[in-house]
């Protein structure tokens, strides 16, 4: 069977049983905080529509290309390594003939793991310290890590050959003068300045721990990452904490110490997946053994060096070593800089444009309905309040065992940001039409539903627009942090830029993001002047 | 149409707005009614289109106690012109004066014949039906919400101080304008002032108010001649009622 073949014929069982798994989550969710809230009944009837309103939206935004429709989805976080990683195994699925999706630079070790347990994610580079320490602490203690994992419906590969924890280094050219190669070499030398970031300086398994652990006699000075690798070059200190896959450690050419007590954690890269990928995807997972061991430090510091340092895209990086090492690879198709700039337009308007109408479709109504009842009033206006406070990445992480990542996540995001605005405004727009005008209606004999599509909203339409406008701009800007759960857009050359510190990149985000916003502002104002009268706007 | 209040108290607050009136609003009859400001006459018109409800007593239409539900049909049948006019600021003054006929789903044809008899009715130049209302000057503002009243050719006509807004001279020439329309219209009309001028010019019976009761009622002639007590005659003298002073105890 060929890959698409077999894509295809996969492709449709696993889209229904996310679809209905999406149903059964939003359920428990908005049955679960109705009993925490208790609400009263008649707030049963603005769940069940914004329940509606959020599978709807889920439901148009997995049309809309997100996880599903490929046959194996490829995750990586936000930094340089994991990224390279990601391309290597996509390169390799692909070069095994499956169709391969890479959800690039997601935003933290809890949105990619979260992405890998709910099926929009099947498999992402990740380090059995992270897992021990960081994700799985609470039942890893005294457990085999596969059999925790295994309790997730998740399997790990075989370490990839590097091990990328906190270390201690020196200039190559201090440390052979001072013939130190170990940690424990340090003792004999008590005049040497040690500097460390603030994070090694504080935990009790940093600096303190490792003190007493070698019995080290310095004491040690905080001070910023990027500040410490130019203090060792200058020669203003002698000793900093890394980790052992810096590609700055070949910048500046420093001499990682061994860790002869082991007092630091391992963390082993391994590759993370799902327990039914080798049923579904055989070769990917043939592909990914074919990684393992293969891997070492240095290796794995050349490669961050090349991204990072000399500006190689992650693809040509992790290809060239492919091509080098193991074979059998398939490079992704490469993107013209304005076919790219126009496929994030795409992306963005999307984000924006679905979740401002779904913002709208609920706002509006929201807003009637508090002007009618001041006292729901109160709470609606408070609790949309409320959303906004919750910051985005949080949502975001919150969104994604419901959502799954990509836009539908974003797009739920942005909708629930785009509420308030929308929401305030009718809400004062109605409230505040005159008293004479709100009897003059009445006594015409208007029924109030004719009332309100007559009169009322007419007269509020300028607040109405104007809320709509500071929800748009709101939202393009919003929109970039969706980059961050993997729903593309102008957020992805951004962050893309921020982690190899590429300003031009940053602007290929930035730039297109705010002329967008000045033109969806300037297109809002077109509606402002077509559905405001003339009698509405203020005289010239 | 006619209109009857028996025994109605309406409060606002810990205030009396209307207490224990009778009053019978004859067909076809123009009746004032006048008063120093407070005095309960704006509220009479509120609850004849059930836009307050009394808290004691009785309002009946022809003979029947106001419906508790279908009101905006009997609402159809009155028109009601609010004391600054009450203009709907987005849209024109045609869309103002046709917006029933919009909801109705009158044929337009039918809709612009309406609207040029009421123009012609209210003396309402043609070329200014497209302005909006902050285009209109005072007089063609009550105009406009004069015509928008009359749209529906109700029974009953109710106007809160229609000329009150208005500049001397022309609240003069709309006075005028005013009751040639009455009699065109040849039903119930209510206007409610609070100059006596007014009252005398336009209305057929008065009906004087003071701190929600009627202090007397009848022809302004019969009130001129006869006044029932002595605040009947400060305010007749006075011209208007502002400057009479309110009953003490």
């Amino acid at each position: 069977m060929t890959g698409t073949a077999r894509a295809a014929t996969l492709v449709a069982p696993r889209r229904r049983r996310g679809v209905r798994l999406l149903f059964f989550q939003v359920a428990a969710l908005s049955r679960s905080a109705r009993e925490r809230l208790a609400t009263p009944e008649r707030s049963e009837g603005v769940w069940l529509f914004l329940k509606c309103v959020l599978v709807a939206l889920a439901g148009a935004a997995a049309c809309n290309g997100a996880h599903d429709g490929r046959e194996v989805v490829v995750g990586s976080k936000g930094f340089t390594e994991s990224v390279i990683l990601g391309e290597m195994v996509a390169a390799l699925a692909r070069g095994a003939g499956v169709r391969v999706e890479h959800r690039r630079q997601l935003g933290g070790t809890e949105v990619v793991f979260r992405a890998l347990e709910t099926g929009a994610v099947d498999v992402y580079p990740e380090y059995t310290g992270t897992l021990t320490r960081e994700i799985l602490r609470n039942e890893a203690a005294g457990r085999p890590l596969a059999d925790v994992l295994a309790g997730h419906g998740l399997r790990m590969s075989q370490p990839l050959g590097f091990d990328n924890s906190y270390a201690l280094a020196m200039t190559e050219a201090r440390a052979a003068a001072l013939g130190i190669r170990r940690i424990s070499d340090l003792v004999a030398h008590p005049e040497l300045r040690l500097v460390f970031s603030n994070e090694v300086m504080n935990r009790g398994d940093g600096w303190p721990g490792l003190r007493a652990h070698y019995g080290l006699p310095h004491e040690a000075r905080g001070m910023d990452h990027d500040l410490a690798y130019r203090a060792l070059a200058s020669g203003g200190a002698d000793v900093m904490d890394v980790y052992t896959t810096d590609a700055e450690i070949r910048a500046y050419a420093l001499r990682v110490l061994t860790d002869d007590r082991q007092f630091f954690t391992r963390y082993d890269a391994v590759l993370l997946y799902r327990a039914d990928l080798p049923a579904r995807a055989p070769a990917v997972l043939a592909a990914i053994d074919r990684l393992q061991g293969r891997i070492d430090n240095p290796t794995m510091i050349a490669l961050n060096a090349r991204a990072k340092l000399d500006r190689v895209p992650e693809s040509e990086v992790a290809a060239g070593f492919l091509a080098a090492r193991v074979g059998g690879a398939v490079a992704a198709p490469r993107e013209h800089v304005l076919a790219s700039i126009a496929r994030r337009a795409a992306e963005h308007s999307a984000l924006v444009g679905l979740s401002l109408l779904a913002a709208i479709a609920l706002a509006v109504p929201l807003g009637v309905v508090a002007a009618r009842r001041p006292r729901i009033g109160r709470v609606v206006v408070g609790a949309a309040g409320l959303l906004q406070t919750i910051p985005s990445l949080a949502l975001l992480v919150l969104l994604i065992p419901l959502l799954g990542i990509g836009s539908p996540p974003a797009v739920a995001a942005l909708f629930l940001y785009g509420l308030l605005p929308i929401v305030r405004n009718t809400h004062a727009g109605l409230v505040g039409i005159p008293e004479s005008l709100q009897i003059s209606a009445r006594a015409l004999g208007l029924p109030a539903r004719a009332r309100l599509r007559l009169v009322e909203l007419p007269l509020a339409m300028p607040f109405i627009v104007a809320g709509i406008k500071t929800s748009a701009v709101i939202a393009v800007g919003t929109a970039t942090v969706g980059a961050l759960v993997g729903a593309g857009g102008f957020g992805q050359p951004i962050l893309t830029g921020i982690r190899l510190d590429d300003f031009g990149l940053i602007l290929q985000g930035a730039v297109p993001a705010a002329v967008m916003a000045m033109g969806l502002e300037a297109l809002l104002g077109a509606v402002e002047r077509r559905v405001v009268p003339r009698g509405l706007r203020p005289p010239r | 149409m006619e209109l009857r209040l028996a025994g109605v108290t309406k409060r606002y607050g810990a205030g009396v707005a209307v207490d224990g009136i009778d009053l019978t609003f004859a067909s076809g009859r123009t009746t004032a009614l006048l008063g120093p400001s407070g005095c309960g006459k704006s509220t009479v018109l509120r609850l004849l289109l059930a836009l307050a409800t009394p808290e004691a007593g009785e309002i009946s239409v022809d003979g029947r106690p106001l419906p508790a539900h279908d009101i905006e049909a009997l609402r159809r049948r009155i028109g009601y012109v609010i004391q600054d006019g009450g203009l709907f600021p987005h849209l024109t003054a045609a869309e103002n004066v046709t917006l029933m006929a919009r909801y109705l789903r009158w044929d337009p044809t039918r809709a612009a014949k309406r609207l040029q008899e009421l123009a012609t009715l209210t003396r309402f130049p043609a070329d200014a039906l497209a302005r909006y209302p902050n285009e209109l000057s005072g007089g063609q503002a009550q105009r406009v919400a004069i015509m928008r009243a009359l749209l529906l050719d109700p029974e009953v006509l109710l106007l809160d101080e229609p000329l009150s807004a208005l500049d001397p001279l022309v609240r003069t020439e709309l006075r005028d304008d005013l009751r040639g329309i009455f009699r065109s219209f040849g039903k119930t009309v209510i206007v409610v002032t609070h100059d006596v001028g007014e009252a005398a010019h336009l209305a057929d019976v008065v009906v004087l108010m003071r701190a929600g009761r009627v202090v007397q009622q009848g022809p302004f002639a019969t009130l001129a001649a006869a006044p029932a007590d002595a605040f009947v005659t400060a305010f007749l003298a006075t011209g208007n009622g502002t400057r009479v002073p309110e009953p003490r105890g």
